[in-house]
């Protein structure tokens, strides 16, 4: 397998806030191979966005180290895509010129790199959108500019923090596809990092799932989910998916993250 | 069939609405004009009514056969004072802009200037302009200074808060995108702060106006300040309405100006937004 692409090292996170100090992260470990797709669920407020952040070297942690191919990130990484948890798009630049931003920051070749925007943007269903500004723009096609802004340079590790956090299931289930075939197109050369709290688009998209805990966020378990891929909405109805989601909702269960009364 | 039915009925709305959307705009110029008429009517007729004696109140009738007899005066003292108030606002501009960077980029000169910068607006203007005069003269430049001294605040202030104000995201996003410090602030950081500063801008060439007419009132030899000073003198009520509605004038016609800059600048920033949101 080689170096790990991504490896947290004992990680925690304090935040100091208003009344005393937020234990955000608590001793987080983990090693992810390169090509590896990982998703994190975790209840709300146990650190997810956190966790990715430190991830990307833009939150520095309180101790403990994160390592990329084997050296210690010091600072905001530029390797990375990332999706963040609401769109930050910027509201003066049209979708086409949002996607740019990246390229433009990058210094890509510009019509190469305009001519995959549009490419990218006509694959999550927003071609004829281009020009569009944000505020024309559905929250859910706000959310996939931002995801193709985070694939235009082909970035070898893509950070995603609940991506389809506030979309209808149907443009959610779309997305995962979309997100999944993205991802198998570039044969294991894109480790994939992402957040959810959806158990179920975690088993699908994954090769591992990671569990983590009430905050202060730490890892309760790691399961490996050995489904074929490419994966489909059939499966998703079988034996095998559904014992996985069962398994993590049963650690949901006995953590108290949810109760059955 | 059903399907074009409805398809139909959805056409007939949309057209319904766009034509209310039309509806709309003319009552946004249609209800201040009727409201400024009515007020007009009773103040003519209130002041015909209760016979009040035109040096305490004259009619809008009187007021405007004053600004006709005058108008020679009144065009060439307006022009010195709104001469008067572009440069003060462009003075406050041109020093406040820089201003607020530097406020913005180096902490310890922001705490040493805060201070300072709000005893500047405690103090009262109106009390300074004497010694302008004493300094220098009773030419433009007090009147300009005294402009400038009423409105750098609200652009200083607008302008720091816009370029702090922004999503830490934003600013994420750059870092991760390998952007430079001065790339994130020309691309990302002063774009986001514009409608900010326009709000300064906006609060600032109103306050100009106040700024030259105070000028003119302590140490002045034209304009319009110092017509409504003289005409006061002569009991010249009438004259004394005209002046102030001229000022007025003057004050909406460049407030407008700075609104369109805005609407130039920044189609696609709050000024739209809200609006195109609700059409589409
Ligand atoms: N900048 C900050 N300052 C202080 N506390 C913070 C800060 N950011 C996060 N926290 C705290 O750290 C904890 C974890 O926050 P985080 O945003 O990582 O949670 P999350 O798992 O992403 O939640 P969600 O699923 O709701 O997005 C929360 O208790 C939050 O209040
Ligand atoms: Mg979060």
């Amino acid at each position: 397998m080689g170096d790990a692409m991504l490896e947290l090292r004992e990680l925690s996170k304090l935040y100091a806030t208003g009344n005393g100090v937020v234990r955000a992260l608590d001793r987080i470990s983990l090693v992810q191979s390169p090509g590896e797709f990982v998703s994190i669920v975790g209840p709300s407020g146990c650190g997810k966005s956190t966790l990715l952040m430190l991830a990307a070297g833009l939150v520095g942690a309180s101790a403990g180290q994160v390592l990329v191919q084997g050296r210690a990130v010091t600072g905001p990484r530029t390797d990375v895509g990332i999706v963040f948890q609401s769109p930050v798009l910027l509201e003066w630049r049209t979708a086409l010129g949002n996607v740019m931003l990246q390229a433009e920051a990058r210094g890509l070749p510009r019509r190469a790199a305009e001519a995959r925007a549009r490419e990218l943007l006509a694959q999550v269903g927003l071609a004829g959108f281009e020009q569009k500004y944000p505020h024309e723009l559905s929250g859910g096609m706000r959310q996939r500019v931002s995801i193709c802004r985070a694939l235009i340079h082909a970035p070898q590790h893509l950070l995603m923090d609940e991506p389809f956090g506030a979309l209808d299931s149907l443009t959610r289930d779309q997305l995962v596809l979309d997100i999944q075939h993205m991802w198998q197109a570039r044969e294991r050369a894109m480790t994939v990092t992402f957040i959810t709290h959806s158990v179920q688009e975690a088993v699908f998209l994954s090769d591992r799932v990671v569990v983590m805990t009430p905050r202060p966020g730490r890892i309760d378990q790691v399961m490996e989910i050995d489904l074929p891929r490419p994966r489909t909405l059939a499966m998703r109805e079988q034996p095998p998916f559904n014992a996985y989601c069962r398994q993590v909702l049963d650690l949901f269960l006995q953590r108290g993250v949810l109760r059955e009364h | 069939m059903a399907e074009d039915a409805l398809l139909r009925l959805e056409a007939v709305l949309l057209t319904a609405r766009r034509r209310l959307e039309w509806r709309r705009r003319l009552a946004t110029v249609l209800a201040p004009s009727v409201a400024v008429l009515v007020l007009l009517l009773f103040w003519e007729y209130g002041a015909r009514l209760f016979a009040i004696p035109p040096y305490l109140l004259p009619g809008p009738q009187v007021v405007l056969a004053s600004m006709r007899e005058n108008a020679a005066a009144l065009w060439t003292q307006g022009l010195v004072t709104t001469w008067e108030i572009v440069l003060g606002f462009a003075l406050s501009v041109a020093v406040g802009l820089p201003l607020a960077l530097a406020i913005f980029l180096w902490q310890p000169f922001a705490r040493a200037v805060y201070p300072l910068m709000i005893a500047s607006q405690a103090m009262p203007k109106v009390a300074v302009a004497p010694l302008f005069l004493v300094w220098f003269g009773f030419g433009l430049l007090p009147k300009v200074l005294i402009g400038f001294l009423i409105c750098f605040f609200p652009i200083v202030i607008n302008t720091v808060m816009g370029l702090h104000g922004i999503e830490r995201e934003k600013i994420y996003l750059a870092q991760s995108m390998g952007l430079g410090s001065a790339a994130t602030f020309f691309k990302i950081r002063l774009p986001n702060a514009l409608p900010a500063i326009f709000g300064g801008l906006k609060i600032a060439i109103t306050l100009a106006v106040v700024g030259a007419v105070v000028g003119e009132f302590v140490g002045g030899d034209a304009g319009l300040g110092y017509l409504l000073i003289t005409a006061n003198g002569n009991m010249d009520t009438a004259l004394l309405f005209a002046g102030i509605v001229c000022l007025t004038v003057i004050g909406v016609v460049l407030f407008l100006l700075v609104e369109l800059a805005e609407r130039l600048l920044l189609p696609r920033h709050a000024v739209g937004g809200g609006a195109a949101r609700d059409a589409a």
